[in-house]
């Protein structure tokens, strides 16, 4: 199995992260988003999509980090607990898998976007009201998977781990890499992650999320063509 | 029936979860929401979800949102045909690779046009409705190239939970007045095959609400302008 991956990418690490965790071997393949790796000829022969992650197993090729993360559970049959077969626990993991996409993935992205982006596709700082807005949307998502999906349990299905976890705290870093301190004064969400890194492995999760928390390099890293290619594209997503 | 769906018909999600329920006729009771007078905002449907969102499922005491998994919950309780949601591996990672993907391409898209169009609430400027409608036709554009297959459905040979959903998001520009139609022959055949697939009767009752939407929005009074303007305006901002 191939897994194409840049571990900036929030999808890319809850990949990257369950692979390893269920022991599945795999070739790490890395596209380097920052050169636009992922717009040349050479990656759009594994996907026209050019999104990462990407999956490529024998001859399938597979997009979208959750189709690849229940596939990955399915094809080698990881214990129950990360992608349970009951019906009310699948409706719950399902439940959360597809609220996250508009909600705290999109809200944890624009923070990321706006704190790491905005400053280099638009040459100034980001308005206050705009980053105001963006981080009220994040405290939404926020209260809304420690009140609705959480509660008092302590997994997002309960009292085992599952894909739900991994996916969350994927798409929390990305804030969190840009210096939001997301866990300050939420103790409910905080001690989450402390059994989520636990379950996970303290290695692991560091490897992980070693990219991310070196967020702030990405204006020196990023490559000043790619830049050039991508900026019409963030110009519109940002005006 | 102890199972009650929630729905309001002007909602992409809610056609699909109505579709999939009396396509297979499941013995459900489906209550209808109005989103444009906040029943979703009362005591009573929080009790049923708390997010306040439609559509939204009570089953005895289980309370659930989302409508990918409402309906994988009622396929896999009714035991409805396999197509609807392959068990196969590969073909089960293809009707989910679609579900995952259209999140943040058709249905965003579609929806941003669909709130975009009238007049009645935003005057939306002419750049802005622009490159709202590039981004739909990227989308439309990946759904015929990439997602349709030959002759077929999305999933493969048979029509799949994807194709409502697909079908239902692309309903919504439509209605707005965007003939998403024209000049792509792939997405009007596929359409046509879901149509049958589907039942005629069915799939028109389903939309009867959204078609008569351009209407109806001009018989919005002054409040419910006020309600849906700045809402308009998160969404395109």
């Amino acid at each position: 199995m191939e897994l194409y991956l840049d571990l900036f990418s929030q999808p890319c690490r809850a990949v990257f992260l369950l692979a390893k965790v269920l022991e599945i071997p795999f070739e790490f393949k890395y596209v380097n988003l920052a050169t636009g790796q992922h717009l040349g000829d050479e990656f759009g022969k594994i996907s026209m999509m050019r999104k990462v992650p990407v999956m490529k197993d024998g001859e399938f090729v597979l997009t979208e980090s959750t189709a690849i993360l229940e596939y990955m559970v399915q094809k080698h049959r990881a214990p129950d607990h990360w992608f349970p077969s009951e019906l009310l626990l699948r409706a719950r993991i399902n439940e959360y898998l597809s609220w996250q996409h508009t909600n705290l993935r999109a809200h944890g992205s624009k923070i990321f976007l706006l704190k790491m982006l905005f400053p280099l596709m638009m040459g100034c700082e980001v308005p206050k009201e705009k980053m105001d807005a963006a981080m009220e949307d994040l405290n939404m998502s926020l209260i809304q998977l420690e009140n609705y999906f959480l509660q008092n349990k302590p997994f997002i299905i309960g009292d085992k781990i599952s894909v739900a976890d991994i996916v969350a705290m994927a798409e929390i870093m990305q804030p969190v890499g840009t210096g939001v301190d997301v866990f300050t004064g939420r103790p409910t969400l905080s001690a989450w992650r402390d059994r989520v890194t636990a379950q996970v492995g303290v290695e692991l999760f560091k490897e992980a999320n070693e990219v991310i928390m070196k967020a702030k390099d990405l204006s020196q890293n990023i490559d000043k063509t790619a830049l050039e290619m991508m900026k019409p594209k963030f110009q519109k997503m940002f005006s | 029936m102890s199972l009650k769906l929630f729905l309001d018909m002007i909602s992409q999600p809610c056609r699909s979860v109505f579709l999939f329920a009396k396509k297979n006729n499941l013995p459900v009771e489906v209550k209808l929401i109005s989103l444009k007078n906040g029943e979703q905002h009362t005591e009573k449907f929080r009790k049923v979800n708390p997010l306040r969102k439609v559509p939204a499922l009570k089953d005895g005491d289980f309370c659930m949102g989302e409508s990918i998994p409402m309906m994988e919950y009622m396929a896999e309780k009714f035991n409805t045909p396999d197509h609807w949601f392959p068990k196969d591996l590969q073909k089960r990672a293809r009707v989910n690779e679609y579900l995952s993907w259209q999140h943040l391409g058709i249905r965003m898209h579609g929806s941003k046009i669909f709130v975009m169009k009238p007049k009645a609430v935003l005057e939306v400027p002419e750049d802005k409705m622009a490159r709202a409608m590039e981004d739909l036709n990227w989308s439309l554009d990946l759904i015929e190239k990439t997602f349709i297959k030959d002759g077929g459905f999305i999933g493969g040979e048979q029509i799949s939970i994807a194709d409502l959903v697909a079908i239902v998001e692309i309903m919504q520009p439509f209605a707005s007045g965007v003939d998403v139609f024209q000049g792509r022959a792939k997405l009007s055949a596929w359409k046509e095959r879901v149509v049958q697939a589907v039942g005629k009767e069915l799939f028109d009752e389903a939309h009867k609400t959204i078609l008569s939407a351009k209407d109806s929005v001009k018989q919005l009074d002054s409040s419910k302008v006020e309600y849906f303007r700045p809402r308009v305006l998160r969404l395109i901002s």
